[in-house]
């Protein structure tokens, strides 16, 4: 049994990635809430962030979201939850948001606070064991069996942390918790399940609030909304004035970026929503109740892994021909040829993004008629060394102006260049794990630890 | 028959990736005559759905009437996973289109 309620306040759904809106989030700071969270990590970013080891938005961002939610959260005492740091939460993303914390601890004469956190990065060997052992490394999303070799030409490896690592470094005191990668729920649910709130609550307040103001209405992002925990029900409330937390926002965002909308998987069971009611409380509050937590038999961590590819560059052409948009398809062909007679036919990608045709949508696009009057054909290389992979975008962008077509009335070039030469572009990566290993103790993957900050 | 595109009937049609591999759609209704409507209707199956994509069946992991939210919802395999080389869209934010101008039958 909880004590009372909990009231849990959340500014943004992913920190950093854009900034935070200050407005709302300090008239939720107004009315108390007894923890602060946000989630800072996604795999939507794609698998550059974990596998180059960098964040997907500028430093001075994360640095922005962290100082209001750090300087406002001190000043009442609030303790302050931050999940999946600098958005892959890599080791290196911990290391910094820690530091980041104590440079503005000190800055705004912060006065001593415990600063706790926990990594999430898996050795090699620790999977090597584990298959060695013959426990089996199951693929998520129809994926086959982590293999020894998949292990070895990973990049990097996280694992996603539940409430364990953040409810162990409530236990020992932290004031402010910065979390390697971890469920975007879990920060949210850790506290309430800390307090003795039901777990299945718990949970799902994480999965309702995880994204702040997308579960409310109209749409808007980075806006804080408020959630409320008692052992009966949770209570969502946004805290700009034009939103309001209504039945069908909050059904629909409990469907989010899942397949299943009746199920959301945590380290050690499952969140069932299958009987879930929702109902509007007052104006801008919706009440739910009837979420429940079934605890699994075998304890499974999710881990995630991302393999490079190549050195990446991408040049940007344009076609305003009628003749040539027409027969795009040629014209495309004419230009790998190019690149195949140089390179051959393996050893590097060469991707032609033609947009105005299919460049959104690829083989799922319906639309086979071009209605376009111009086409902008983005070429990407992707080769093993810079010099290759600048060569392949190099000829993949320039033949296209080359192209030789009866129809076409043009004697000199037959594309519009927006840059003479390729981009270097970051590198490539690709997800190679997104699977999940069975293990002994929640806690066995995400060493926790706690310092001090401020003076 | 009188007609009625899904943009006009629905509040809410979105894509986004449902992890790295998958993309997931949801048709969100405001109340539950239309939800009904459109479910009765047939014209959103996984046979539709695949027909409109140009996929075959196989690829469509989830198909779920979400009577709660007055939902329909489908989830594909994506072919790349997401933010590979190639990839056109990291997120699957804008994979919806199609789904706008389909014809649902009134009666």
């Amino acid at each position: 049994m909880g004590k009372g309620i909990m009231r849990i306040l959340d500014p943004t759904g992913h920190l950093g990635y854009v900034p935070l809106k200050p407005e709302s989030f300090y008239r939720g700071m107004t009315t108390k809430p007894d923890f602060v969270v946000a989630d800072s990590g996604s795999d939507d970013v794609g698998p550059g962030s974990l596998g180059a080891g960098t964040s997907t938005s500028p430093l001075e961002w994360q640095r922005f979201d962290l100082e209001h939610m750090l300087v406002a959260s001190r000043k009442q005492g609030i303790p302050m939850i931050i999940g999946s740091a600098g958005d892959s939460g890599a080791n290196s993303r911990v290391d910094i948001y820690v530091n980041i914390i104590k440079e503005l601890a000190e800055k705004h004469q912060i006065p001593k606070f415990k600063l706790g956190y926990f990594y999430s990065e898996v050795s090699k060997e620790y999977l090597r064991q584990k298959i060695k052992d013959g426990k089996v490394i199951m693929g998520l999303g129809g994926l086959p069996a982590l293999t020894l070799e998949v292990i070895e030409n990973a990049e990097r490896i996280v694992a996603m942390a539940g409430v364990h690592p953040s409810i162990k470094l409530l236990d020992m005191g932290a004031d402010v918790i910065i979390g390697g990668r971890c469920g975007d729920i879990t920060i949210i649910a850790a506290p309430a399940i800390r307090a003795g709130f039901p777990e299945g609550l718990a949970y799902h307040m994480g999965k309702m609030i995880e994204c702040s103001s997308l579960c409310a209405e109209p749409f808007m992002g980075k806006e804080t909304v408020i959630g409320t925990i008692s052992d009966e029900d949770i209570k969502l409330t946004p805290f700009h004035p034009g939103q309001r937390c209504t039945v069908a926002a909050a059904c629909s965002h409990s469907m989010y970026e899942r397949a299943d909308p009746f199920y959301e998987y945590a380290v050690g069971g499952k969140l069932d929503m299958t009987k879930c009611k929702y109902e509007q409380f007052d104006e801008r509050t919706s009440r739910i109740t009837g979420a429940m937590w079934i605890p699994a038999k075998e304890i499974r961590v999710k881990l995630e892994g991302s393999r490079k590819v190549g050195e990446r560059y991408i040049g940007i052409v344009a076609i305003r021909d009628p003749y040539a948009i027409q027969h795009v398809d040629e014209v495309v062909r004419w230009s790998r040829d190019h690149v195949e007679e140089k390179f051959g036919k393996t050893g590097y990608q060469l991707y032609f993004h033609i947009f105005g045709k299919d460049g959104v949508m690829g083989d799922l696009e319906p639309v086979k008629e071009i209605k376009s009057h111009e086409l902008c054909i983005v070429v990407e290389g992707v080769a093993p060394t810079k010099e290759v992979a600048e060569e392949v975008a190099a000829i993949g962008t320039r033949q296209i102006a080359y192209m030789r077509m009866p129809g076409v009335k043009t004697t000199a070039l037959a594309a519009a260049f927006l840059v003479e030469e390729p981009m270097q572009a970051r590198p490539a990566y690709e997800w190679s794990i997104n699977h999940t290993v069975p293990v002994d103790n929640p806690m066995e993957l995400f060493p926790v630890h706690l310092t001090e900050a401020g003076i | 028959m009188k007609t009625e595109k899904l943009s006009e009937l629905a509040g809410t049609i979105r894509s986004k990736n449902a992890g790295v591999t998958q993309v997931t759609f949801d048709i969100i209704f405001p109340d539950k005559e239309t939800y009904e409507l459109v479910k009765r209707s047939g014209v959103l199956t996984k046979e539709s759905v695949a027909r409109l994509y140009g996929i075959k069946e196989e690829r469509i992991s989830d198909f779920v009437e979400f009577d709660t939210a007055n939902a329909i919802k489908f989830t594909l395999y994506r072919t790349k996973l997401s933010g590979s080389p190639g990839d056109p869209d990291v997120l699957g934010a804008q994979q919806y289109a199609p789904l706008l101008d389909v014809e649902v039958p009134l009666q």
